[in-house]
């Protein structure tokens, strides 16, 4: 059962990152790219953690699909040159994949079973990131409220 | 027949139902469970779909004082059957420079989310369809996926309206988002819970003698939140004042523009499932969910608890659009920045405050003080007087 599930979303999920990558149209490939990202987020609820799950489709199809549509919609003319092929972005795609698979490679978990775990709650997140990573997080909060201050100046009117 | 199992009767016929298959696998009756769910609550809310958009009509007759649809049926009643007929025969258009499939796919997706976010709210005890541990968060982040719909329906019919349309909507949207979801953080604060369950659960009980219950809105921070929420509800399903992304004297049905036959009733239907989905969850966070207003009542079935009080949000919904004028786009946003968001801000401390003197009376008046000098003080700010200075015109005398 969750094995044929994995095999159905992986398919997805690849077809659509592949359609975001190579679709000529980017509004078309941005919305491939929802589908992606929505694609994660059930590989998340395959492997249990409901609350990742959730976030990153809060996150990433309510928030930066909008945004990237957003962005595209108000820098793009209509009738858009498509450029040709990036060859530069290939060598960085398969740096970053190759980086990855060593990674991978590398890590001796994959071969020991994993540990047997509690399931993940909101709860215990919370109370993690309270106590342990409370410096993180607080770095987090500093940085996104300087994003939005800049934000704010971008945008606001000069007094003349 | 007892009270009890009155009040459990839709339980008990899903098990019955359920009992029809005895030895098929486990796999098996979950799904049949599952689609029993989906059949309930699909069947429960299109029939209110139905009522209330003829109650609708009704409603704002009344208030502008004419007669309304009566010609149908009695009191007009079988409207939606003939308007769910015509629809359906209505030429499907479909423009020619439209994008075709992105285009045919932005109803579906924003009647799907719409469906989605009814199936984790409770509706009566033991009735949650999909009783899942981060409940609230589903509802959210399924509700947050609706913009993406809304800008594939807007773009995708190549037409200045709906592209001007669904940049409103987007845009007031994601402002009123952040409030929307501010507000219900205390909540969820207080409860330390994110399932739907808990939080009914946790208002349930009476105080002074079993007159008040215990639901959030009857506390300060609990009162101004659901306030907030309300506003913030209205906004995300687009109702007036705050429908000026479809301000059909400005920019004729904004993304609506270009659907016509059953694409447009899909909109239709998902603009009112999304009103219900978020009176719910008002119900559910801020009225005590299916718990009934006074001890004594608890005979009545939890159902019928929580489907008058949606019935009385919805009614709201109506009256405030048979009543005021639609908002500027500019008012909007800067409602949602400059009140809406400092006000849910405070209404988490004021949380705090009530929490931390352990729910008692003295906490309960601590707490109105934080959100009565927030509220004066904003008030002030907000409010200032050059918007009171005289008219100035610039493209006309």
């Amino acid at each position: 059962m969750s094995t044929a599930a994995f095999i159905v979303i992986a398919i997805l999920t690849l077809a659509a990152s592949l359609a975001a990558a190579s679709l000529p149209k980017l509004i078309h490939a941005a919305l491939c790219l929802v589908v992606a990202f929505v694609g994660i987020a059930a590989f998340f609820f395959l492997l249990g953690a409901e609350f990742v799950g959730l976030v990153q489709i809060f996150v990433y199809v309510g928030a930066v699909a909008v945004l990237i549509v957003f962005t595209i919609l108000l820098t793009r003319r209509a009738d858009e040159k498509t450029a040709g092929f990036n060859w530069v972005g290939v060598v960085i795609a398969l740096a970053v994949f190759a980086g990855l698979i060593w990674t991978i490679l590398q890590t001796p978990s994959l071969a020991v079973s994993p540990p047997l775990m509690e399931p993940l709650t909101v709860k215990r997140i919370g109370e993690v990131l309270m106590t342990d990573y409370v410096w993180p997080l607080q770095c987090v909060g500093l940085l996104l409220t300087a994003a939005l201050i800049g934000g704010l100046i971008l945008v606001m009117e000069e007094k003349r | 027949m007892t009270s009890e199992s009155v009040d459990q009767i839709f339980v008990s016929a899903k098990h019955w139902l359920l009992s029809l298959l005895p030895d098929a696998p486990a796999w098996v009756i979950q799904i049949a469970s599952s689609l029993i769910n989906i059949a309930g609550v699909l069947g429960a809310f299109l029939t209110l779909f139905a009522l209330i958009s003829v109650l609708e009509r009704k409603i704002l007759a009344r208030i502008q004082n004419r007669y309304g649809p009566n010609r149908v049926g009695p009191f007009g009643l079988l409207q939606p059957l003939a308007d769910g007929i015509k629809l359906l025969i209505k030429e499907d258009i479909v423009p020619l420079r439209a994008d075709k499939l992105v285009h045919f796919i932005a109803p579906i997706m924003i009647a799907a989310t719409a469906i989605l976010t009814l199936g984790v709210i409770p509706y009566g005890r033991n009735m949650t369809p999909f009783s899942i541990d981060s409940g609230i968060l589903f509802f959210f982040a399924v509700g947050s996926t609706t913009e993406l719909g809304v800008f594939m329906a807007g773009w995708g019919s190549n037409n200045k309206f709906s592209m001007l349309g669904a940049m409103r909507a987007i845009a007031q949207m994601v402002s009123y988002e952040l409030p929307l979801i501010i507000t219900v953080l205390p909540v969820i604060m207080i409860v330390g819970s994110l399932s739907a369950d808990a939080i009914v659960a946790a208002q349930e009980g009476y105080v002074l003698a079993g007159i008040v219950p215990r639901w959030y809105v009857f506390t300060p921070w609990g009162a101004a939140a659901f306030i907030l929420f309300f506003v913030s509800g209205l906004v995300e399903s687009n109702r007036t004042p705050f429908d000026v992304p479809e301000g059909e004297s400005e920019i004729v049905a904004g993304h609506m523009t270009e659907y016509s036959g059953f694409k447009y009733a899909n909109f239709f239907l998902a603009e009112y499932f999304g009103m219900f989905a978020v009176s719910g969850l008002a119900v559910t966070l801020f009225l005590g969910g299916w718990h009934a207003p006074l001890s004594v009542l608890q005979i009545i079935p939890s159902y019928v608890w929580f489907f008058a009080k949606l019935a009385l949000l919805l009614f709201v919904f109506i009256w405030i659009r048979g009543t005021l004028p639609r908002m500027r786009v500019d008012h909007v946003m800067g409602f949602a920045w400059k009140f809406m968001l400092p006000m849910a801000f405070t209404c988490i401390i004021a949380a705090a405050v009530w929490h931390y003197q352990r729910h008692g009376l003295a906490g309960w008046f601590w707490s109105l003080g934080v959100v009565a000098i927030v509220y004066l003080g904003l008030s002030r700010l907000v409010d200032t007087k050059k918007k009171f200075a005289p008219r100035t015109y610039r493209f006309a005398e």
